[in-house]
């Protein structure tokens, strides 16, 4: 394939990545915010694969191994069971005010690329354009995180937000060290597991798994 | 070769954890704790002797670095950690009788209790600015199953804003380390040796300003929230106030020094790399923040530990405020209030959560009188209070005095801001405290006295320490205070 080919099927797959993000962003029903966290980790596999066949690094390899088998198979597979077995597997969410939410989302997305510019300045290689995307879908998983109020979708939006932490850190850096990586993908695992026993002690706390229960504690 | 000893170290608490995941409900598990937790502080005490004889030195293939500041942190970290285990033991028992706890929940506790010691060591040991960042995260991880022990409503919430506000904290601090990388890269080459704090130590000069200084603010937010500085700190008061108190103790002593270890190894990075004030200006700002916002909230609470959980961030403030500063005597204050300021706040989160146990509530306006119902729990609070509120001859006074005098040579303006802060603080704190203590009360003495050991330990440390300080911990602390610049 050559070169400027790669490039682009890069950019395309960036470009996606941001798109899913948006489109997370403005998704009412759970079991489909769950289906796109699955593509976002799809893309994000394919992306780290293409990366890693044309700079030649192997361990990319590892971690796009890595990141198929755990974002695309195990953590949605674990959350589809999840939402199974808590019986919320059709809930709608009311989300207020779409519009503003993808407005704030787009002056986000612009703020990012300025934050990654001097980065971008100083990279090599074919990711280069990729950093500012990157930090839009951090930002956009955090505004995500912000207008949620099931924990089901706020735990989505913290996986998604560690995706976009996976994209930053293969397209500026090709990858960080594989030690490291394999840590960061126990603790996802771990931590996912850990909302899951959350959400079963909150429901049965609460009888709901909407976090406007959970507005107790404050300083009076 | 310090190999033995850091394998004993982090081995002990790995293993302790696995041991009481396997017998956690036996009658003797809380025994074993301690036993695992006493273990571990005999191997730091080993660790400490060794590197503060041979000075810094690298373990394992280079994947760990021990120098004379994180050793201290590790000697403070397994000592608290030994004591905490020590007043667990007949607090959870009665807690158990009370019907608060079950024994799954403490078969739960004592596992975690260990992993978390595991965590905040390998955190503190580790030369990898990217498994730092792992323990960091596998820290909250471990304890957030802890602050939601109780399953009360108030418990769960507190749980959950912890888990979410520390996980989107600590992602902004991986995208710190991703920036530090991509930095490191471009000098050192690809690989694991770009992310080791003492190669990046070596070429730190060489590192590019400007993705140093944006790592730097993500790193600092990030493991910011984990310090608990304003305005990040919304969780530090729920999980402190909704825990079992063990847990506030160590989360308060212990958990809140490690993450600000890690800021310190980024900042001496940053620092070699800009030639400039940056770090330092920005952890100043942070810090005095924090202590402001924190004296005035003190006022307000209602819950016991809430209000103490208020006064660990003024204190942290403070340290990274000291920090920030920067210089020998600033650095050496900052370390020395860190060391009084955890062996106090968890004698007091002690002898608070003795009180709460007596009294059966955490509002302050229903806890009267401690003296009359036991006065081993009403001095041991009030004399903590007093420690920790900066009063002489307790170490805090010798640490806090050594900060502002700092300030006002260096930097005049802060301190009529420090001085006020920490008057309210005075105010809020001592006026709540007094009726609590020496109040009338209706209650009968207890029958029983209260086990209230490590309370008077960590008095008496901080005690001594404020009136003498022996030669060769100065020293060490001032070998500390010169690596960090």
């Amino acid at each position: 394939m050559p070169m400027s080919y790669t490039l682009q099927f890069i950019n395309l797959l960036a470009a996606l990545l941001l798109l899913i993000v948006f489109a997370m962003l403005s998704q009412r029903r759970i079991l489909s915010l769950i289906n796109l966290f699955a593509w976002q980790g799809f893309v994000l596999a394919l992306s780290t694969f293409v990366v890693a066949y044309t700079t030649a690094q192997h361990h990319l390899y590892y971690s796009a191994a890595l990141t198929l088998l755990l974002k695309v198979l195990v953590l949605p597979w674990l959350l589809h069971r999840l939402i199974r077995k808590l019986n919320v597997k059709w809930d709608v969410e009311t989300l207020i005010n779409i519009p503003t939410t993808m407005l704030v989302g787009i002056a986000l997305v612009i703020f990012a690329f300025n934050l990654a510019d001097p980065i971008t300045q100083l990279a090599q290689g074919i990711t280069r354009g990729l950093i500012g995307i990157a930090l839009a879908s951090v930002l956009l998983s955090l505004l995500m995180m912000l207008t949620r109020r099931k924990a089901i979708s706020q735990v989505v939006a913290f996986l998604s937000l560690e995706n976009g932490l996976f994209f930053a850190a293969t397209s500026a850096t090709q990858g960080m060290p594989l030690v490291v990586e394999l840590g960061i993908a126990l603790d996802v695992l771990v931590a996912t597991f850990i909302f899951g026993i959350f959400f079963f002690q909150i429901r049965e706390t609460f009888d709901s798994l909407d976090l406007t229960h959970m507005e107790k504690l404050k300083d009076d | 070769m310090i190999d033995l000893q850091l394998l004993a170290l982090l081995l002990t608490p790995l293993f302790g954890g696995g041991l009481l995941a396997v017998f956690g409900s036996r009658r003797w598990a809380a025994e074993l704790n301690s036993l695992m937790s006493g273990f571990t502080f005999l191997a730091s005490v080993l660790l400490t002797m060794r590197v503060i004889d041979s000075g810094p030195q690298v373990a394992f293939s280079e994947q760990f670095f021990i120098d004379q500041f994180n050793v201290f942190l590790v000697a403070l970290t397994a000592f608290v950690a030994f004591t905490t285990s020590l007043f667990s033991r007949p607090y959870m028992r009665i807690e158990q009788h009370h019907g608060k706890l079950s024994t799954p929940m403490l078969h739960l506790y004592y596992s975690m209790y260990q992993l978390f010691t595991f965590t905040m060591l390998v955190a503190l040991t580790t030369n990898n600015m990217g498994i730092i960042w792992v323990a960091m995260e596998a820290a909250t991880l471990t304890t957030v199953l802890l602050v939601s022990l109780y399953r009360t409503p108030a418990s769960l919430e507190a749980a959950w804003k912890y888990f979410i506000l520390c996980g989107v904290g600590i992602a902004l601090a991986l995208f710190g380390t991703i920036l530090l990388y991509f930095a490191a890269e471009r000098v050192l080459g690809e690989g694991g040796n770009a992310l080791l704090w003492t190669h990046l130590n070596q070429v730190k000069a060489d590192l590019e300003p400007t993705v140093l200084k944006l790592a730097f603010v993500f790193l600092l937010v990030g493991y910011g929230t984990k310090i608990g500085l304003v305005p990040l700190h919304s969780w530090l008061p729920d999980a402190h106030a909704e825990g079992p108190t063990p847990v506030s103790a160590v989360l308060s002593g212990l958990l809140l020094n490690v993450a600000l270890c890690a800021v310190m190894r980024s900042k001496v990075l940053v620092d070699g790399s800009l030639g400039t004030h940056f770090a330092g200006n920005l952890m100043m700002g942070f810090g005095l923040l924090s202590v402001v916002v924190a004296a005035l909230f003190l006022s307000r609470q209602k819950d016991i530990k809430r209000m103490f959980a208020y006064s660990s961030i003024e204190h942290m403030g403070l340290i990274t405020f000291a920090f920030g500063m920067g210089g020998p005597v600033a650095t050496f204050a900052g370390m020395l209030h860190m060391t009084m300021h955890s062996l106090t706040k968890s004698a007091i989160f002690f002898a608070v959560g003795h009180a709460v146990q007596k009294t059966g509530t955490q509002q302050m306006e229903h806890i009267r009188g401690l003296l009359q119902v036991s006065p081993t729990v009403g001095w041991g609070l009030i004399l903590s209070t007093f420690a920790i509120l900066g009063m002489p001859p307790f170490g805090v006074f010798a640490s806090e005095f050594l900060i502002i005098t700092t300030a006002m040579h260096e930097y005049p303006w802060s301190t009529p801001i420090l001085l006020t802060a920490l008057g309210i603080a005075f105010a809020a704190i001592f006026g709540k405290i007094q009726p609590i203590v020496f109040g009338e009360t209706t209650a009968k003495p207890l029958p029983h006295p209260p086990a209230l050991i490590p309370v008077f330990v960590h008095l008496l440390l901080v005690l001594i320490l404020g009136l003498y300080m022996p030669p060769y911990l100065a020293n060490w602390y001032r070998q500390a205070a010169a690596l960090l610049g």
